[in-house]
């Protein structure tokens, strides 16, 4: 066994202690504190993925929210219609397990569909370079969007409930822990070489033999993948989708979280979509706290305004995000044969 | 077969623009071929025609006897052409090491799966490449570069470089685009031993772009001249540099003859 899938294995089993033991007393005592945490880990997924495309493969995908839209309403779909009947044939809504599996599967059947949907939208538009991929995949975004706004089975704007509410630590964090893996081990690998090729230089792939499309499709389909199962997350973890959820202004808050982490940089990706989850809710306390002083909590009261100050404070000084390409090179230069495998 | 690489009438037009016109040029196995012109003759469009970067108007390209018209370059890369660029093009945020062995992956054999769960297949075959790499950058020197970020490298060794990750495509053919561009003389003459070298060890043939005409006389058994994307000239070095056509191409001459050749 590897050390990666060691820690893989070790992450996903203290994750399965932390949510059969502790779940229940931090979602009842700290439930304010429970929903940052979640939503941070479906953060993770949604930025690590979109940073094999935008990142490790130098495209600009402005569309991760049109996956996690179509993931979200394919299992909150699949779920509403299909759980009563599969929990009955294997044991009840009360067995634990039962209901673990029947999530299991609405994930899959979530990461499927998107994963399909990427396929079919990134092979006619990974032709396409820059901006002209950025403007075409923010349309795809608007495209799911609309079309969930108008198919009445979806609850068009009145929105879905959901049913279920798997969602607990161990799920959000399993698939966090397993999409970093995943992304990890495609970026050190063969095809993640040709990642990389594809975005320092197309021309220069191609004339090495690199399918410069099939490598974008590729980092395309799994990104959506995993962008379709963290929709599944938010679904059964929000109870309630509506389309606007999943607008243009989505898309951007998982590009932002890329940039800030550093292209091309897991770590990076994972640290900036905790510190962006978290850095408006501690601006919103900060005006309630003593540590401000009275005077300057007007100024607190604008934390969005705030928020956009500091990252655009952030981006002047570390141009290269949190984790730049420069330290992500080094760590590649240090240890090369990294296909621990 | 007695010729790798066949241009057949090949023409290319841009707009108005006739960039290569009717030309026609074999390249036989293990020759050693160069092309010359003065500036804007059409030279690295011939390159670009030959590996798919762009779209022949009429004419044909044989390679091996298949024709190459209409498939992208990296099925052209696949089938044993290989190419550096005029300008380099390295992979700027890979090591020296990495960019060799990307130019590998044309022959993978493994698919995602295989790499994703380092299966037996992919670890074989990256061990492979891996080795190929080392055997290469070892046969140019440059192996103990192999952690350093090519941008790193002396421009000289950038040049080896990028034709070292050509040679890991495993070509049957290789174009080389103004590979002494930009280097001293001595540097220059060494290129000239590699070039001779290349040929022998790995046994394939070389279509060689120069603007350096002591490198492409000293080297090439076979030249062909190209101005305003027309063949002038096509012949031994010895032949080339009496030919008078070639004189006035490069040195300038009497309107009259130019436009007889337009």
């Amino acid at each position: 066994m590897t050390r990666a899938r060691l820690y893989l294995l070790l992450s996903l089993i203290l994750l399965l202690l932390l949510s059969v033991f502790g779940e229940r007393l931090i979602a009842n005592q700290f439930a304010y504190y429970y929903d940052i945490l979640i939503t941070s880990g479906i953060n993770v997924i949604l930025a690590v993925s979109l940073n094999l495309v935008n990142g490790y493969t130098g495209q600009f995908s402005l569309g991760h929210a049109g996956f996690m839209a179509v993931g979200a309403y394919a299992s909150g779909c699949w779920s509403n219609n299909l759980d009563p009947m599969l929990l009955s044939l294997i044991g009840g809504s009360t067995n634990p397990i039962a209901s673990n599996l029947v999530f299991v599967l609405s994930m899959g059947v979530a990461g499927l569909l998107a994963a399909i949907t990427g396929l079919l939208v990134g092979i006619p538009s990974l032709r396409l370079r820059g901006d002209y991929l950025a403007i075409v995949t923010l349309g795809f975004g608007e495209i799911i969007r609309t079309a969930i706004l108008n198919l009445d089975f979806l609850g068009a704007s009145r929105g879905l409930s959901v049913s279920g509410g798997y969602t607990n630590l161990f799920w959000t964090f399993g698939i966090a822990a397993l999409c970093s893996y995943t992304v990890l081990g495609l970026v050190h690998s063969t095809y993640g070489r040709g990642f990389l090729t594809v975005r320092d230089d197309e021309v220069a792939a191609e004339a090495m033999g690199i399918n410069t499309t099939k490598y974008k499709v590729i980092a395309f389909v799994v990104a959506a993948f995993f962008a379709g199962i963290a929709g599944a997350l938010y679904a059964h973890f929000k109870a309630f989708i509506t389309p606007e959820g999943f607008n243009f202004f989505r898309s951007v808050d998982v590009v932002v979280m890329v940039i800030l982490g550093g292209m091309g940089s897991t770590t990076g990706v994972c640290l900036a979509a905790i510190l962006l989850t978290i850095l408006p809710e501690l601006l919103r306390s900060l005006s309630h706290t003593s540590i401000v002083p009275p005077a300057y909590h007007g100024l607190l009261e604008n934390r969005l305004i705030l928020y956009s100050l500091l990252l655009i404070l952030f981006m002047l000084t570390r141009p290269q995000g949190l984790f730049g390409s420069r330290l992500a090179v080094r760590k590649r230069a240090g240890t090369p044969s990294q296909s621990d495998g | 077969m007695d010729s790798l690489l066949q241009l057949n009438h090949c023409t290319i037009r841009f707009g108005g623009l006739t960039a290569v016109s009717d030309l026609c040029l074999e390249i036989g196995p293990g020759e050693l071929v160069g092309l010359i012109g003065p500036n804007g003759a059409g030279k690295t469009t011939v390159f670009n025609l030959v590996t798919g970067v762009y779209q022949l108007t009429s004419g044909e390209v044989r390679f091996c006897n298949e024709r190459l018209n209409g498939l992208k370059p990296y099925t052209i890369t696949s089938r044993g052409i290989a190419r550096t660029f005029q300008n380099i093009r390295l992979f700027s945020s890979l090591t020296v090491f990495d960019n060799v062995r990307a130019a590998c992956n044309l022959h993978l054999k493994h698919g995602v799966r295989d790499a994703l769960l380092r299966s037996k297949s992919f670890v074989v075959e990256e061990e492979l490449i891996a080795k190929k790499t080392m055997e290469l950058l070892q046969i140019f020197g440059l192996e103990r570069f192999r952690e350093t970020m090519c941008k790193s490298l002396s421009y000289g060794d950038q040049r080896r470089l990028e034709i070292v990750r050509a040679l890991a495509t495993n070509p049957k053919l290789l174009l080389l685009d103004e590979p002494a561009a930009g280097m001293n003389p001595v540097e220059k003459s060494s290129l000239m031993k590699l070039i001779d070298m290349i040929q022998e060890r790995f046994q394939i043939s070389v279509l060689l772009v120069e603007h350096d005409m002591r490198v492409v006389m000293g080297i090439c058994r076979r030249i062909c001249v190209l101005d305003y994307g027309l063949k002038i000239a096509e012949g031994p070095p010895e032949v080339i540099r009496q030919n008078p056509k070639v004189v006035e191409a490069y040195l300038g001459g009497d309107a009259q003859i130019r436009s007889s050749n337009a």
